[in-house]
Parts: structure tokens; C-alpha cells; sequence
């Protein structure tokens, strides 16, 4: 099956600004789930609230967009009545770490099978470019226009401690790299994470002076390297990328089937 | 001894009732006083085979069931003040998107978290209009253990007939009292099932085209049809919308499907009513005090009655307006501060004549409390 027939032409153009790195994180799940073969059919994509849940509308699967910060928990509810489903979760950068952040580390401490992607460009996009949890200190936005005193997280580190069984990172810059991961954790059985890193020129590039969508692309070429490389050894700034976790642990659905055996004896 | 009789709480007649009428997913957290729902629902769910899931807060609860729901299953959750008010955005995309549910609420005292071990009925207002945006909404309430049995079963009747969510209005004494109840036989009570689509996989499927009648045939989600479902206004394809005329007509099919069919959804009982000069309008706990004084006085030859509506929203003007165009007084007795009140002011045709009778303490309103005020409306002083 090709690419496109995974597409809902009826309702493309898409809503994206050019240079935006959203269609490029499609591209990459649609080639990864592709590769793997799924049916369009057992796919059930939910998404929450911004400019990435947009997503959810142009694919050819069962989708649901819901409200912001609460796709985790709405897939949640989906996957425990129909564990049969894949689930497959694209959220923003504020969707899932702001408002959504205490489902995150619920639903990654639960490990129900879903893949949760979050699409990380560092800026409200759907508002405006206010500043997220993961902009960073120092950058600027609409709501930090002195420039921003707030941290930001590390969605892998996060991801981990909250006890994710699968965790990678990527970037729009590494399409291929992209659709491997993005695969795997589909393929994998547990709460997968997988952030990529992804380009907003229209407002986080804009007021952070950081050009074109290609100069941001090389940004990501240039600040990241593969997990475990040497160069993070000599440059500790880079960003690494891959996969982070991969470990066998007991899925949610499969330790409910258990409680209902057990229940049923006792009866 | 016949072992559908029980002496048990509100809340597990809740459990038993739901339970009764096809629920088989459930995800709720811990609250006062609603907690013995979420607690029996984890014994008695994985039994029969049935999902429970405890979430993190909920607002992760409601949307879990509506998951749930849309993909074919009859789904509850259970709070009290503060988790309904945390969930009144995820009430509204049920709304919107006409995804059946089962929202319970035990009412405790508010606002904030108030006094969260006594009673109160202070979120019917919050219950009809908390959720943003236009919309219409059937909640319902009981006063007894058999009428909490009966009045749940509907409750899922209802939100799968309409596609809504349907709010049940309990309190803490109707939750945490324990009273005889006598658990009907599988049949007794009917079954309503979601209208399901009768268009063929593979055939081009519209989730959101309504019928003539005004019912939108659903396909389980994840089966057959992939469609999209979307909080935003929408076309009849699932897909966003903000054309003023496609926005206009889910707007009112959203309102109409509900306030078009108010005598339809209308639950009530009548005591006492074809004579009555003075009528009680109570619901909940509130209306056995009400009920006790009506007796009472009725065995003393005084003319009272007592409208016990089960029905708070849609409001049933019309019943209201019916039952009490004889009365001398009306006076409603519940535990707020007069939120049934305007709607029964609203309903009747001389509404200086309708009086409160209430308790906004934490303390249950007693008979006494409601004879006090009838003494003071019919000019005898305390």
C-alpha cells in the first residue's frame, strides 16, 4: 500500500504553515507504518488539542480528536475496551508535558500499548507562540517577551523515571532515523514515547531569530548526535538521539486479563 | 430469604443498577461521598468480565469511559463536587460529539471543597449549565434505594437513546444510607441499545448526518467504519466545520434532540396531588422529609401534596405548571439556595405564591424544618 493511501484527500490542504515540521512527522509515521504493514483498520489515532493534533483529521484510520492535554487518557479508555487496536497518539510539546503532563507520567508509569509521539517545537503554535514547558531558559515568545526564566524538561529523562518502556528521540532532519524509530514503537508492547524534535519557523524560529525552516533543520543536524557517540563525550550540549529504553515489562491489558481470571475463580 | 433482597448503601445500589442495565467499563477516582461506587465497581466489574480502571484524576475518568463508550460499551463514572467540576470540559466533548455516558454525582457541601462528609444539593445549577457553550443535558435524581435502582437503569436508557451524557444527581444521604432494596429480575426493567448503523462496511459511512427523527446512528469505533470524531463544530463527516450554517444545524439538533422531547424524558412521582392546596416540590433526599410531612398532615385532613421530581433537566415546565395550577402554595424544599426554585417560578402562572423550604448547612432538612416554614407561609408563626 502506498503512502497516500493512508491519507484523507477529501480534507487536505492541510492547515500547517509552510516550513512547518508536523507534515514531515506524518510522512515519517505514515512510512514506518507502512513498512511494518498494519491495516488501516486496526490503527485508532487520538490527538488533543494544537497545531500536532491536527494530524488526527488527515489520516485514513479510526481517529479521535479530543481535548487539550487529555488524548493519553481518552487512547486509555479505547485501548482497555479494545486492546486488540494499535494506539497511536501524536501530541505537541504543550499538550502532552503542560496540560497533559500528569497523564504522561500516569500513562507511561501504567504501560498500556501506545505509542505517544510528541512533537516537540517548543512553542504554542495553534495560540501564537506563547512558551511551552519545553521552549527552554532563554528563548523568547509572545509570553516571555524578556526572555523566558522557565526550564524545560527532558521528555526522554522524563519518560524514563516515569517508567516508559520504550523511549526514543529524533528530528525532522532524520527522516529515516524518524520512521526506524517511530516502527519500533509501534511494533513495541507497552507505552512507547518517542519525542521528535521539530521546527516552528513561523513562531519559534521567527522570535528566536533562528531563520528558515532549513536553517532550523541544520540546527537539528548539527546539535545532535547519535546516543552513545563520542562526540556527546567531548560536546555534552548535543542532543542525542535514538533509542534510549527497550525493555520487556508486563502490559496493562494483559495484566487486567489476569485480574479477571483471578476475579472469576473467587466468584 | 430471597437473595435479591438487600440492605445495602445508595452507591451499591448504583453499582448493582449499573451493572443491571449493561455496564461493563467503568474508571473513576477516589472522592467523598461517591467512593463506595468506584470501590464496588473493581470488586464487580472483572467478574463478569467487565473493565475497571482507577485513573489519575477525573478528568482522566470521564474521558476513559468516553473512550470506551465510542467503541461500543456502556460506561459510568462517579464523583462528587470538586472531580465534577474538574470534569466539566470533557462533559461538554461528550456533548458535542454525542457520546453516551453515565456521569454520577454524590452530592456533597460546597463550594470548594466545602464539607465533603455532608449533604447537600448545590450542583443542580452546576449539573444543567457547568460545561461551556449552548447545549442541553438530561440529569436525574431519586430519593430512595428502589427508586436509585430504577432511576439508574434509566439513566442508561436515556444516554443511549439520545447520545448524551446523563448526570446523576444523587446526594450523601441517598449515597451513604442503607435501606431495603429488592433487585428486580434480568427483564423486568428494558434494556435500551445504541441505534447502530445499518450501512455496510466498505460503504461510505456520515457519523454525524442525524436521521429525520433526529437519531444518529452510531458504528463502533475501531470496528467497520473509520471515521473521524472531533470536539469542534462539525460536519457529517466528523471533520471541522466553522460554516455558519453547518454550525447552526449542530447546535440545534445538539439542544433539540433533548428539549424537543422534555414529556419524553420527564420522571416523576405524585403523592397526594388531585386535591392537594399547599404541594411540596422536592427531589433527592430532600423530598423523604417532604414526603414525611404530607403524610403526616394528611392523616391530620389537611390538604397537602407533594411533586417528587426525578427529572431536574430538561426541566419539566409543563409538569410543573399541570400539577400545580390549583395550589394556594407551592413550596419547594431542597438543600441550596432555591436553584429548583426559579425553574418552578418560572413553570407556574401566580409565582409569588412559590416559597423555600431549605437547608444550606450540611445538616439533612428535617420535617421539621419544612413545618416551619409552611407555619410561617400559612401565617401561624413559628
Amino acid at each position: 500500500m502506498a503512502v497516500k493511501d493512508y491519507i484523507r484527500e477529501r480534507f487536505f490542504p492541510h492547515i500547517w504553515c509552510s516550513g512547518c515540521g508536523h507534515g514531515m512527522v506524518l510522512n515519517g509515521l505514515l512510512r514506518a507504518i507502512e513498512k511494518i504493514g498494519l491495516d488501516k483498520n486496526e490503527i485508532v489515532m487520538v490527538s488533543g488539542i494544537g497545531c500536532s493534533a491536527r494530524i488526527s483529521g488527515y489520516v485514513d484510520f479510526h481517529t479521535l480528536h479530543t481535548i487539550h492535554g487529555r488524548a493519553l487518557t481518552f487512547a486509555t479508555g479505547i485501548k482497555m475496551s479494545r486492546p486488540e487496536l494499535k494506539l497511536i497518539v501524536p501530541m505537541g510539546d504543550g499538550d502532552a508535558l503542560a496540560i497533559g503532563g500528569n497523564h504522561f507520567i500516569h500513562a507511561a508509569r501504567r504501560n498500556m500499548d501506545m505509542t505517544a509521539i510528541v512533537i516537540n517545537n517548543r512553542i504554542y503554535g495553534m495560540t501564537g507562540g506563547q512558551y511551552s514547558p519545553l521552549s527552554g531558559y532563554g528563548t523568547m515568545s509572545t509570553t516571555s517577551p524578556y526572555s523566558n526564566i522557565d526550564h524545560d524538561f527532558d521528555v526522554v529523562e522524563l519518560s524514563v523515571a516515569a517508567g516508559a518502556s520504550f523511549v526514543g528521540r529524533t528530528t525532522t532532519y532524520h527522516v529515516k532515523q524518524m520512521a526506524d524509530i517511530l516502527g519500533q514503537a509501534i511494533v513495541h508492547k507497552g507505552f512507547s514515547v518517542v519525542e521528535i524534535m521539530s521546527q516552528c519557523p513561523t513562531y519559534f524560529g521567527r522570535q528566536n531569530r533562528l531563520g528558515t525552516a532549513i536553517d532550523m533543520l541544520e540546527h537539528f543536524k548539527e546539535n545532535t548526535t547519535p546516543v552513545g557517540s563520542k562526540a556527546k563525550q567531548k560536546n555534552p550540549d548535543l542532543v542525542e538521539r535514538g533509542i534510549f529504553v527497550q525493555k520487556k515489562m508486563p502490559e496493562y491489558c494483559d495484566e487486567y486479563d489476569k485480574i479477571i481470571e483471578r476475579a472469576k475463580k473467587g466468584n | 430469604m430471597n437473595e435479591n433482597l438487600k440492605f445495602i448503601q445508595g452507591n451499591e445500589v448504583c453499582v448493582e443498577a449499573a451493572l443491571y442495565a449493561g455496564l461493563d467499563f467503568y474508571a473513576g477516582y477516589p472522592i467523598t461521598p461517591s467512593t463506595e461506587i468506584t470501590e464496588h465497581m473493581a470488586k464487580r466489574l472483572p467478574r463478569i468480565g467487565g473493565k475497571f480502571l482507577q485513573m489519575e484524576d477525573e478528568i482522566a475518568s470521564l474521558c476513559a469511559i468516553i473512550g470506551a463508550s465510542l467503541t461500543g460499551h456502556k460506561v459510568m463514572t462517579a464523583t462528587s463536587g470538586p472531580g465534577f467540576s474538574l470534569m466539566q470540559e470533557a462533559l461538554g466533548y461528550a456533548i458535542m460529539t454525542e457520546i453516551p455516558c453515565v456521569i454520577v454525582n454524590v452530592q456533597r457541601g460546597g463550594p470548594s471543597t466545602g464539607i465533603p462528609t455532608h449533604v447537600s444539593q448545590g450542583d443542580v445549577m452546576q449539573a444543567r449549565w457547568g460545561t461551556h457553550g449552548d447545549h442541553a443535558i438530561i440529569v436525574l435524581t431519586a430519593s430512595n434505594h428502589q427508586d436509585v435502582f430504577a432511576i439508574t437503569v434509566d439513566a442508561f436508557n436515556l444516554a443511549e437513546t439520545y447520545r448524551t451524557p446523563v448526570i446523576l444527581l444523587f446526594d450523601e444521604v441517598v449515597g451513604h444510607m442503607r435501606e431495603r432494596i429488592f433487585i428486580p429480575e434480568k427483564g423486568e426493567i428494558p434494556l435500551m441499545e445504541r441505534l447502530r448503523t445499518s450501512v455496510k462496511k466498505g460503504v461510505d459511512f456520515h457519523p454525524y448526518l442525524p436521521r429525520e427523527d433526529g437519531r444518529l446512528p452510531i458504528s463502533d469505533f475501531g470496528g467497520a467504519h473509520r471515521y473521524n470524531v472531533t470536539g469542534l463544530a462539525h460536519d457529517m463527516w466528523g471533520f471541522p466545520s466553522d460554516n455558519p450554517k453547518i454550525v447552526y444545524g449542530l447546535i440545534r439538533h445538539l439542544v433539540d434532540k433533548i428539549q424537543n422531547n422534555v414529556h419524553k424524558i420527564a420522571r416523576y412521582k405524585e403523592y397526594y396531588l388531585e386535591d392537594a392546596r399547599t404541594i411540596l416540590v422536592s427531589y433527592g433526599s430532600a423530598a423523604r422529609s417532604a414526603l414525611h410531612v404530607v403524610e403526616n398532615r394528611r392523616s391530620r385532613g389537611e390538604k397537602l401534596g407533594l411533586l417528587e421530581l426525578q427529572t431536574l433537566w430538561p426541566f419539566p415546565y409543563y409538569l410543573v405548571q399541570e400539577k400545580c395550577a390549583d395550589a394556594k402554595y407551592v413550596v419547594v424544599v431542597e438543600m441550596n439556595m432555591g436553584q429548583i426554585l426559579q425553574s418552578v417560578k418560572v413553570s407556574v402562572d401566580r409565582p409569588e405564591r412559590v416559597f423555600l423550604a431549605n437547608r444550606i448547612d450540611g445538616v439533612f432538612i428535617t420535617p421539621t424544618d419544612i413545618r416551619n416554614i409552611l407555619r410561617l407561609i400559612e401565617g401561624k408563626g413559628v
